[in-house]
């Protein structure tokens, strides 16, 4: 993009500036034989023979430790982070991740623990694995809870797999789980996986369930209803009442998926309007770090009719495991759940208190509430629903003149932010989803909100400044269809 | 509240901006029935101090500064220093999934090199950027089997982890998978007569674990052939990935579903973990999971993207490969870096210190009169038979420090009074002349 000016190409007066920035190469071709980056005790038993061991693994790195050091260093600094700035990923709750929460993890006794230590000597984990599913179930307003599910799509699957247990005891075998239009890609994926057929379900105008459509699809034969609540759009389904009546009167149960929890912590519970069974996003609402794409952790909370049949072990009341359960749908994984994402849940939960996480809801959806108030216009607002703690746009008038969501994104990158969530949810054509947490504060997103602007802008005066960006990055846009066709997948030495 | 940046009269100011005098109005549209009217009965907020202090209590009403002969799924091994040092980079950790690439190369570049090294050690074309842990990547791969054959049966070794084998049969229950067990000779290894009765032409998976769950070292070539004979796959189940600094690759395999966390992942009661599967270049589109690709910029530099999405849910939806959204990114870095600085020497060597170590400790309880159960070649991890169950003698130990290793009970009763004991490069001769003492005395 030679014609564009470089100042243009590189915003003034931004978030955004120049910074000394170093290549490094892959592993492989910064390693050379014979270096060392370990140092192992000297062997204080006799070296053991092995017949038939490998000869080698070839072309395995050879490093110094500073080396190794230099080169994860070096990579990080390509990378944004929400230590970096703002990050206002809808769907994601890219919030604080608390350095406290990390350092507990580590502790010794807690870090070092191993899942089949006896329970004699596992008091501690036990007793944070309590009072972390007390705290959810107070906050939930559900009766009963699983930790085990190591995610948020394993906690929907774990919670349809206790639908299938808890109808299939009323002797009700149904074969359909119906889905919103506006619900995560996990949902319907996972309700495959757990051998349902899967209905999707419009929207009305509102970007909320259509009641019409929810009665005529809701037959005998449906299962569940998988609804998102606040919903991807931001919106909180009103109706939520009348869905869930509807749904019980129909036989079928309410699986809400928690992503969304960031909006109603303290201010309202999914166990007080109907919901039978939901997990929760431990890296999204109680800011576990989301480490460049997991770990997370995603408990299940149920109504007591489902109890019987949570996953082993169940944590009793008295913090002990219990695996006397014959109704139980079994284990979904390997041990208790990803225990340190538990340590910092519950530290998070700690450090907030009852006061803390209203008042972070509270910012979470001021803040949501702010950036619709300062684009609207801008950019076309396809519901005029109130929003909860993230908003959605579409870019109608930007596609006018060429420039899509995907273009406005990395120019955004330019002026120093993370983009917003891309092309989701699927109900609006060319959308931007924007959550900024309670994380952001007002000076950076009013610049957030300028950067935005300041691209409306160029989108109808230059659309090839925003269509060729970004500019600033260490790279640029990258040929994906190409990467897709002919896969590299590993790197090989050259023959 | 200490982590949030805005304060009383900057509320007030941005609710003045959107013409509102409360906040309560943002929330008027939520039925009032479904509004909490009260504070949550959780405790006010705490200091930093306040929660150091009540976790370092729970820590200790666990088992600091005990040694411990635990394995079954969850290795001790050093860790290097700089590896938690460099994790915390907020940049590491901080970060989400790497869907905008031009800001995320660090991530992209490092789960290239990751893919990398998980096919140089395995043997196999291709390796996905991650899954949950092992337990999972064994499900994930089964299906993938299902997919790739058309086919569903699972025959599954009897000694593969025991909770891998649960997790399986939870999670493909509703699709009905019959799965068939094989079992294990005397000598520890598969019982490979038993395994040719179980495999036939409905069969998809085989799976097969080695070093299995008494540490003993299976034979890939010889279970493949009789996966093969019938036209079914070979899901090769690794638990202890240090074993691959020495065993041999299971290139034999047509999947591998491997757990990761001995590679510097902490044992944190089980959990986060990493998997990965690997396998051969023509079952790509059959993977689960997320993968990285090399790619061209517009001015042509090297660089990396999420690639062949097109099998994801995120795309796919109800037809995509698997409902996974993760790849536990952070801990397959753990165990990126662990590679790095172990290395090409480095992890035989350090394999090499496991193998003799177990090997000792299995000499030490022989010597001390124990029964050591299976005789076929091991790694680190061995099964010993104890006099008397180990509940009887566990108090003794405890109040030694020494956690002695797992009692099979539960597990296979079958095998009596048995206790299944791990021995790393973590614990000196004395720890484990000490044990050996302790377990024949008794």
């Amino acid at each position: 993009m030679a014609e564009i000016n470089d100042n243009l190409s590189q915003p003034a007066g931004t978030r955004a500036s120049r910074h000394l920035v170093q290549n490094e190469d892959l592993l492989f071709e910064v390693s050379s034989p014979g270096k060392r980056g370990y140092q192992l005790p000297d062997l204080d038993v006799p070296a053991a023979p092995l017949t038939a061991a490998r000869a080698d693994i070839p072309d395995f790195p050879e490093l110094s430790e500073l080396e190794v050091v230099r080169h994860y260093t070096r990579l990080s600094t390509w990378n944004y982070g929400v230590d970096t700035g703002i990050y206002p990923l809808g769907s994601c709750t890219m919030k604080y991740n608390a350095r406290v929460n990390e350092h507990v993890t580590r502790i010794e006794g807690l870090g070092d623990g191993h899942p089949l230590q006896p329970e004699s000597l596992s008091r501690g984990a036990l007793r944070i694995m309590r009072l972390l599913s007390d705290y959810l179930l107070e906050i939930t307003g559900m009766d009963a809870i699983t930790l085990q599910p190591a995610a948020g799509a394993q906690g929907e699957l774990t919670g349809i797999l206790l639908v299938r247990s808890a109808l299939a005891a009323r002797g009700d075998r149904r074969r359909k789980v119906l889905i919103p239009d506006s619900a995560h890609g996990t949902n319907p994926a996972t309700a495959a996986i757990a051998g349902y057929q899967v209905e999707n379900l419009k929207s009305n105008p509102d970007g909320t369930v259509d009641m019409s459509s929810l009665d005529r699809q809701m037959t005998g034969d449906v299962a569940a209803l998988m609804l998102t609540n606040p919903n991807t759009l931001g919106i909180f389904e009103e109706d939520i009442h009348r869905i869930a009546d509807l749904v019980h009167e129909r036989g079928g149960m309410l699986y809400m998926d928690g992503a969304n929890m960031n909006a109603l912590v303290g201010r309202a519970r999914p166990g007080d309007f109907g919901v039978d069974v939901m997990h929760l996003n431990l890296h999204k609402t109680f800011s576990t770090p989301h480490g460049g794409g997991g770990p997370g952790a995603g408990p299940v909370a149920v109504k007591r009719e489902l109890e019987p049949f949570l996953p082993i072990p169940v944590l009793t009341q008295k913090a002990t495991l219990d695996y006397d359960r014959p109704q139980s749908i079994g284990r979904v994984r390997a041990f208790y759940g990803n225990f340190g994402m538990f340590t910092r849940a519950l530290a998070y939960i700690m450090a907030n208190g009852s006061d803390g996480l209203k008042q972070t809801t509270e910012d979470a959806v001021l803040n949501a509430n702010y950036i619709r108030k300062k684009l609207e216009g801008h950019y076309t607002l396809p519901f005029a629903t109130p929003s909860m703690h993230e908003v959605v746009f579409s870019d109608a008038q930007q596609a006018q003149h060429g420039v899509h969501t995907g273009d406005i994104a990395k120019r955004l990158i330019d002026y120093g932010f993370h983009p917003y969530t891309v092309s989701f949810p699927l109900v609006v054509r060319g959308a931007l989803m924007i959550e900024p947490t309670e994380s952001a504060n007002r000076q950076e997103m009013d610049e957030f909100i300028a950067a935005l602007r300041a691209i409306a802008e160029e989108a109808r005066t230059q659309p090839e400044l925003v269509t060729g960006a970004p500019y600033t990055t260490k790279i640029r846009r990258l040929d994906e269809v190409a990467a897709a066709r002919q896969p590299v997948l590993r790197w090989k030495p050259k023959s | 509240m200490r982590y949030l940046p805005t304060s009383d009269a900057i509320r007030r100011d941005m609710l003045a901006e959107l013409g509102l005098n409360s906040v309560d109005v943002l929330f008027d549209h939520i039925p009032e029935y479904c509004r909490l009217q009260r504070p949550l009965n959780i405790p006010t907020g705490r200091s930093e101090a306040e929660i150091i202090a009540w976790f370092q209590q729970a820590a200790r009403d666990n088992a600091p500064g005990f040694t411990s002969f635990l394995g079954a799924g969850a290795y001790q091994h050093f860790r290097p220093t700089h590896l938690d040092q460099l994790i915390s980079r907020g940049e590491w950790f901080t970060a989400y999934t790497p869907y905008q690439p031009e800001i995320s190369q660090g991530t992209l570049q490092a789960i290239f090199e990751f893919q990398t090294m998980i096919c140089q050690l395995t043997g196999q074309e291709v390796a996905n950027a991650g899954m949950y842990d092992g337990s999972t990547a064994l499900l994930e791969a089964c299906m993938m089997a299902a997919r790739v054959t058309g086919r569903s049966g699972i025959v599954v070794a009897r000694s593969v982890h025991p909770q891998y084998r649960e997790v399986l049969s939870t999670l493909t229950k509703p699709r009905e998978f019959p799965i068939a067990e094989a079992g294990f000779t005397p000598d520890g290894r598969l019982d490979l007569a038993a395994l040719k009765a179980a495999v036939t032409a409905e069969t998809a998976a085989v799976a097969v674990q080695s070093p299995n769950f008494f540490g003993t070292i299976e034979d890939w070539e010889a279970a493949a052939a009789i996966a093969h004979a019938q036209g079914a796959l070979l899901v090769a189940v690794i638990a202890e990935p240090v074993s691959l600094g020495l065993l041999p690759a299971p290139a034999a395999a047509d999947i591998v579903a491997m757990e990761l966390q001995g590679f510097g992942i902490p044992g944190g009661f089980g959990g986060p973990y990493a998997g990965i599967i690997a396998s051969r270049e023509k079952f790509l589109r059959s993977l689960p999971g997320r993968l990285v690709g090399e790619a061209r910029d517009s001015d042509g530099k090297r660089g990396f993207v999420l690639t062949l999405s097109t099998r994801e849910q995120h795309i796919r939806r109800e037809k995509a490969t698997s409902n996974i959204c993760t790849n536990q990114a952070l801990c397959a870095l753990m165990a990126s870096i662990f590679m790095a600085t172990y290395g090409r020497q480095g992890l035989r060597e350090l394999a090499q210190q496991n193998l003799s170590k177990g090997a000792y400790l299995a000499s030490a309880c022989q010597k001390a009169g124990l029964e050591v159960l299976f005789p076929a070649p091991r790694f680190h991890e061995f099964a010993v038979r104890l006099r008397r169950p180990l509940a009887a003698i566990e108090a003794r130990l405890h109040q030694e420090k020494i956690i002695p290793g797992l009692s099979l009970q539960r597990y296979y009763p079958e095998l009596g009074n048995a206790l299944l004991v791990c021995a790393t490069e973590t614990i000196p001769r004395a720890g484990l002349d000490r044990l050996a003492a302790l377990l024949s005395e008794v």
